[in-house]
């Protein structure tokens, strides 16, 4: 049952990264728009970064679509090398190696998506 | 009389005692309309060069023996008409991702034996029934379409050949033994779904399939691999959710009385005896 | 048998093909490269990204580095490959999901498969690729960045 798990995860994954990583497309990508943007500008400029920062919303938004990425991309990475045929002993340690890095990244972008809110920069 | 065609053919051989790697070696071919590429080797061996070796049998595209890539291509070569595919250059190559016997001979024992470890045959749980049936299952046709296009199968191994993940992972299942698990997980008057799920749904196993299509773009019998891949996918998603549970087919109920035939008066006399 | 037989796969070239493949089977390689891609770029954005919570200085130090026309025609490479990723990821949802490969049906010559079932949905999903780069395209290089 786990690789079937581990893909239904998989997918389920693949529709967050949608909603979310479609929302944050639209927010630097379609600028025109204007999508969470209130200093106008450049996306990039602090103060559009820093309004993002502070809305709980789009934190939330952030995590979730930090943990499906990982997950995602790092269930494919594990898929595409496991395809090229090495022992079990690698596959096993492998997929150990990746739930590891996925934790720490994951770890790392929560502690500097919330960081920044509980900073309390000024706008 | 019509004119033939003049083609030249290109033919990987291998010789395990005398050659390291394949080699390819030429011919040239007069060809009729209407010569198969079998019909082409078979000519070439008897008037050419009688140590080409390849597999045959049936010549009629029902036995899977002569499967080879045909200009780039798995196919069957009985099935295949030379004009159809080119009228210059005829390149035959033995089907890739298998192990190389001889010439155009792959071989196929590896597949056969993942095929059998997945276990396509009939089970119940109702053993005594199976081993002395007493009275036929029931299962209507619409039961029967949902898997009847997956019995074609003939493992002449063309989608194994063609998919690109049996390219580099020697341990993956393979279209034509996922099919033969559906096939049987579907037919309604089978049990061992459980048991079949959990072998293919293994590491290297159909997760693995990621949807090239090329199985059912070669597949000389309209088998559709990549169809029953998919709908296996599906099943095995339900089945995480703990959804989806069929009921197994029944045996049919013997008649009741009332629907014999009243009773025939026996022949005045009979002839002979 | 004594005989050694010869080991015929096809290793990492069985994924490219041979030129004579069905358009799905280049999907299904363009799908890996740019999910590759992804992940890579995707790597490097935690880190830059994490940048925010050094405070404005920082953020916009880093920020000037990555003006550079060389990172913007870069990042516009990562939105394509997203785009196309997302939308083909879609249809392989629908695909794997069984419910756009079709019924199962008698073979009959000249045979049908579930690629004829899917080939709408193929090239619904590639015109909407091509409009969402269109889109990216004009925002990167023309939009108020």
């Amino acid at each position: 049952m786990r690789e079937t798990a581990y893909w239904t995860w998989f997918i389920i994954a693949a529709f967050v990264i949608l909603i979310f990583a479609g929302l944050h497309m639209v927010v630097m990508h379609l600028s025109v728009l204007g999508v969470f943007n209130p200093e106008g500008g450049a996306v990039t400029n602090w103060g559009n970064v820093a309004f993002r920062s502070q809305n709980q919303f789009l934190a939330f938004t952030y995590i979730i679509l930090l943990g499906a990425a990982l997950y995602h991309g790092l269930y494919g990475l594990r898929t595409i090398v496991f395809e090229l045929g090495p022992k079990k002993s690698f596959q096993d340690t492998f997929t150990v190696l990746l739930w590891i890095v996925g934790l720490v990244l994951f770890a790392i972008g929560t502690y500097s998506a919330i960081a920044a809110k509980s900073l309390e920069l000024a706008l | 009389m019509e004119k033939g065609t003049n083609i030249t053919v290109f033919i990987r051989r291998f010789d395990p005692e005398k050659d390291a790697a394949p080699r390819q070696q030429q011919y040239t071919l007069q060809v009729e309309r209407g010569m198969t590429v079998l019909d082409g080797l078979h000519m070439i061996k008897q008037t050419q060069d009688p140590t080409i070796n390849f597999r045959f049998s049936c010549r009629m595209g029902v036995c899977g023996s002569c499967g080879m890539m045909i200009n780039g291509v798995p196919g069957l070569a009985c099935n295949t008409q030379i004009l159809d595919v080119t009228t210059t250059a005829l390149t035959l190559a033995p089907l890739p991702n298998f192990n190389l016997i001889r010439d155009l001979v792959p071989d196929l024992v590896p597949m056969f034996g993942v095929i059998k470890g997945l276990q396509p045959y009939i089970q119940r749980s109702d053993v005594a029934e199976m081993e002395n049936p007493t009275m036929e299952y029931f299962q209507t046709p619409h039961q029967l379409e949902e898997f009847l296009q997956f019995t074609y199968c003939i493992k002449c191994g063309s989608c194994m050949a063609a998919c690109p993940t049996m390219a580099t992972d020697k341990e993956y299942l393979g279209p034509a033994p996922i099919t033969q698990a559906y096939r049987y997980n579907t037919d309604s008057r089978d049990d061992a779904g459980d048991a079949r799920k959990d072998l293919v749904a293994a590491s290297h196993g159909i997760f693995n399939c990621h949807y090239a299509g090329e199985c059912s773009n070669v597949c000389p019998k309209g088998v559709d691999p990549a169809r029953a891949i998919q709908l296996m996918k599906k099943d095995l998603v339900l089945r995480y959710f703990g959804l989806g549970k069929r009921k197994c087919a029944h045996l049919c109920k013997k008649p009741d009385k009332s629907l014999y035939k009243p009773k025939i008066e026996a022949a005045p006399f009979t002839v002979g005896k | 048998m004594a005989n050694k037989q010869y080991d015929n796969h096809l290793g990492i070239f069985g994924w490219l093909g041979g030129g004579r493949w069905g358009v799905e089977r280049y999907l299904y390689i363009l799908h890996r490269v740019t999910g590759l891609g992804i992940l890579l770029f995707f790597l490097i954005h935690i880190f830059a990204s994490s940048m925010r919570m050094y405070g404005p200085e920082t953020w916009t130090a880093a920020m000037a580095i990555l003006k550079n026309p060389i990172f913007k025609l870069g990042e516009f490479f990562v939105f394509v490959a997203f785009a196309f990723h997302a939308v083909n990821g879609i249809r392989l949802i629908l695909i794997e999901l069984g419910l756009a490969v079709g019924k199962a049906e008698e073979p009959i010559y000249p045979y049908k498969s579930s690629l004829n079932n899917q080939r709408p949905l193929m090239v619904i999903a590639m015109v909407v690729v091509a409009i969402l780069i269109i889109a990216g395209g004009y925002n990167t290089f023309f939009g108020s960045h």
